[in-house]
């Protein structure tokens, strides 16, 4: 019995949130090693576009309940998802247009793409806080738990209670259909066999006709699809604040190295990678060590190796040790 | 420096000027004082950027660190706390960094296999265990002392001119730790890097109370410079102004600024001086022969990685000494105010709009950047004000506008560094 309370704490505290945590940063990641790939620079716009996307899904949503649209027990933010993404997409094919195709013609130093990602970032980062304020914004609405806590007891007859928010769901099946439809584009149809080849050997590609601006101008169009839907998942499960999504940024860029830059599998075993050491690292497993270990090993402090402001730290440290025993990351991934 | 190069400066002042007669000269010399403090930071990037091509986006964090060490040096130390854990935190730490070192040399010097893996688990997690028992004790011990006004180890009691050096240091050994890992591989991971490090001293400061007392801030760091209500209370000084024909209190006020900005100036001008000597010495074309071409340089014998490191500390030091300066001049140390974008992006914008590979470019930037980024919210008031004079009052729209002007900041330094990046992309002091 005790050892089930253990294990139930741990998936309630740890396996859950870390499970819905790892799906938004792998469609992060997702996005940021796409446009590697294809583009070949890490976008450090990438969190700020998170955001935009975003924030344009939460007007969408109040806009519906203000007209009394409601999905049931879902939360009405799914239904304007598509019109998130819709704005998303038509805002960085303008900046494609308007800023990244200059230097793409030009050939400059990826170095240079990264900086003007920093000008795209300032306006994006800008425009969020303009047009919604830098606050906290909550928007989820529909029904609140798949299984609440005090069911899950009384159904078990276990002291610890396991609770999984509709959220922590959403993310996962959200999640789970994004990348199949994604791994299914990149592997089965004609333009991701293209957007393949053009990642792998621009030049040979290019030789075998295919048209870089129309690979370029479908990988943002997916990236404005994956940004939307992972900062839309990451607002819904805990809230939505430009900075917030800002801050998500090292995450997901430790996420896409961690797994390989420009490789789509990779970005996803980094974006759990990520998330589980970080919610491991960071819980007090005082709970679950008083149910495993006898009364007198107990732990008496928190059992917390470090504290949840240093997620960060974790991250990094990560980041850093892969950077050092494997540059190119657990899947291989290209170097520049 | 030619008359184009000279001009821009003159712009300069003549801005500062105006904000002096049409603002009021305290305004002035506020924006003075931080361009002053804006210039050294774009010089460091400048250093690492313009000289050797490393792209450093963790600059808050160096600045942070010179914050602290001007807490570390100036403020009068807490006996009671060093007394009850002083000591044992210490002796934590270097714990803590046995620990790495032994692993470090692990690794370095056993034969690779299971057994080297084993050993440095071991190493790891014992040392962790054995580091917070020893500093979780001494931490909580030093934390209860008097919280409300102390609850830290307080600093070293030196005088405040010594941060600035210090500062430098204590950035310079961030940025070797981070070098000697992130340099040597691709230019985006030493950006990922930096990055991250840079919110992780942010990190330690807000929640290390026992260091920095964290989110509760350092207050009332002395100052180089007199106080306004001493010279105010001191009767030749008030006579000497009322003489001149002002009113004491506005006096004390710019004096106190004027001489921050002479110390500023001060430093300014050594830190300028030392890069020009560098830029035009044989190691300076040695930086510009690596950064053109790593490989050309490579073949001539020269050692990239050992150089890089030696630039990013350079550079990082000196944004070390801005960060020092910065808290000095504020008087306090608050780690919540410090943000990526208003610390690191904000310079970078300042060395690409200067002129990256000029230092005369850098303080440009510096100085140009920052007048902008005191005066856009004013006159992005004033624009929102124009463009909402046609809506009735109470209308959403009106209040949401005016309500955001103080967002235009962002917008306005996306937009000139984009602008600066397109349509100028050498700046406006372009690299000789």
């Amino acid at each position: 019995m005790d050892f089930l309370n253990a294990l139930v704490a741990f998936l309630n505290f740890v396996l859950v949130p870390g499970t819905a945590y790892g799906a938004q940063l792998a469609l992060g990641a997702l996005g940021v090693t796409l446009i590697y790939g294809i583009l070949r620079f890490s976008n450090f716009a990438h969190g700020d576009t998170m955001a935009f996307g975003t924030m344009f899904v939460i007007l969408i949503t109040w806009g519906l309940q203000g007209l009394g649209v409601s999905f049931g027990p879902l939360p009405t933010a799914l239904l304007a998802l598509p019109f998130g993404i819709l704005v998303c997409a038509a805002f960085l094919l303008i900046t494609d247009r308007f800023v990244y195709r200059f230097y793409r013609r030009e050939r400059v130093k990826p170095v240079v793409f990264v900086m003007v990602s920093l000008g795209v970032m300032f306006i994006m980062n800008g425009l969020t806080r303009f047009i919604i304020g830098p606050g906290d914004q909550r928007f989820a609405d529909g029904e609140r738990f798949i299984i609440r806590a005090r069911d899950f007891k009384e159904m078990t007859g276990l002291n610890e209670g396991l609770a999984i928010k509709t959220t922590q769901g959403i993310t996962l099946v959200t999640a789970i259909i994004v990348v199949a439809v994604l791994f299914w584009f990149l592997n089965k149809t004609r333009t991701g066999k293209s957007m393949r080849a053009f990642s792998d050997n621009e030049d040979l590609a290019l030789l075998s006709g295919i048209n870089p601006e129309r690979v370029v101008m479908i990988t943002w169009l997916i990236v404005a699809a994956l940004a939307t839907v992972a900062g839309t998942l990451y607002g819904l499960d805990k809230s939505f604040k430009p900075f917030t999504y800002f801050q998500l940024l090292l995450p997901i860029f430790a996420a896409a190295i961690v797994g390989g830059l420009g490789n789509p599998l990779g970005a996803i075993a980094g974006g759990f990678v990520i998330a589980f050491s970080e919610v491991t690292v960071t819980y007090a497993f005082k709970k679950v060590a008083g149910y495993v270990l006898p009364d007198a090993l107990a732990p008496s402090g928190l059992a917390q190796l470090l504290s949840t402001d240093y997620k960060f730290a974790v991250s990094f440290v990560i980041l850093i040790i892969v950077l050092l025993f494997r540059p190119t990351g657990l899947f291989k991934g290209q170097s520049v | 420096m030619s008359l184009r190069d000279a001009s821009f400066f003159a712009l300069i002042a003549v801005l500062i000027v105006g904000t002096g007669f049409i603002q009021s000269w305290n305004t002035a010399l506020l924006i003075v004082n931080m361009g002053l403090i804006s210039a050294i930071m774009a010089l460091g990037v400048n250093i690492q950027w313009g000289y050797a091509g490393l792209f450093n986006v963790g600059i808050m964090g160096f600045v942070a660190l010179g914050g602290l060490a001007s807490v570390i040096v100036t403020m009068p130390p807490t006996t009671e706390a060093w007394a009850v854990g002083g000591l044992r935190v210490i002796g934590g730490l270097l714990l803590g960094a046995a620990t790495i070192v032994a692993a470090i040399l692990t690794y370095s010097r056993m034969r690779a296999g299971r057994a080297r893996n084993i050993t440095m688990l071991v190493i790891l997690i014992g040392g962790f265990f054995l580091f917070r028992e020893v500093y979780d004790p001494a931490v909580v011990a030093i934390e209860k002392v008097n919280p409300a006004g102390t609850g830290y180890l307080g600093g070293l009691g030196l005088p405040v001119l010594l941060a600035w050096p210090v500062g430098g240091v204590l950035a310079a050994g961030a940025a070797w730790i981070i070098g000697k890992t992130a340099l040597g591989l691709r230019s985006d991971y030493l950006a990922i890097a930096t990055l991250g490090i840079a919110e992780i001293v942010i990190a330690v400061l807000k929640n290390e109370d026992w260091l920095s007392r964290g989110v509760k801030n350092v207050v009332g760091l002395p100052r180089p410079v007199p106080y306004e209500i001493d010279l105010q209370n001191t009767p030749e000084f008030v006579e000497r102004v009322t003489n001149w024909g002002f009113d004491p209190t506005t006096a004390s006020s710019i004096y106190v600024k004027l001489s921050y900005s002479v110390l500023f100036t001060i430093v300014l001008v050594i830190l300028l001086w030392l890069a020009q000597k560098a830029w035009n010495s044989p190691w300076g074309r040695m930086m510009r022969a690596i950064r053109d071409n790593e490989v050309a340089a490579e073949a001539m014998g020269k050692d990239v990685t050992a150089r890089h490191l030696q630039v990013f500390i350079l550079g990082s030091a000196v944004c070390g000494v801005a960060g020092a300066m910065m808290t000095t001049l504020d008087g306090q140390l608050t780690p919540g105010t410090y943000q990526p974008l208003r610390y690191t992006f904000l310079i970078w914008v300042m060395v690409i709009v200067g002129g990256s590979g000029n230092n005369f470019g850098a303080v440009l930037g510096g100085f140009l950047v920052w007048f902008l980024w005191v005066q856009v919210e004013p006159i992005g008031l004033a624009l929102m004000q124009l463009i909402t004079a046609g809506m009735a009052d109470g209308y959403w729209l009106k209040k949401h506008l005016l309500d955001s002007a103080a967002h235009m900041r962002l917008l306005t330094m996306g937009l000139v560094l984009l602008l600066v990046l397109r349509f100028s992309p050498r700046g406006l002091i372009p690299e000789k």
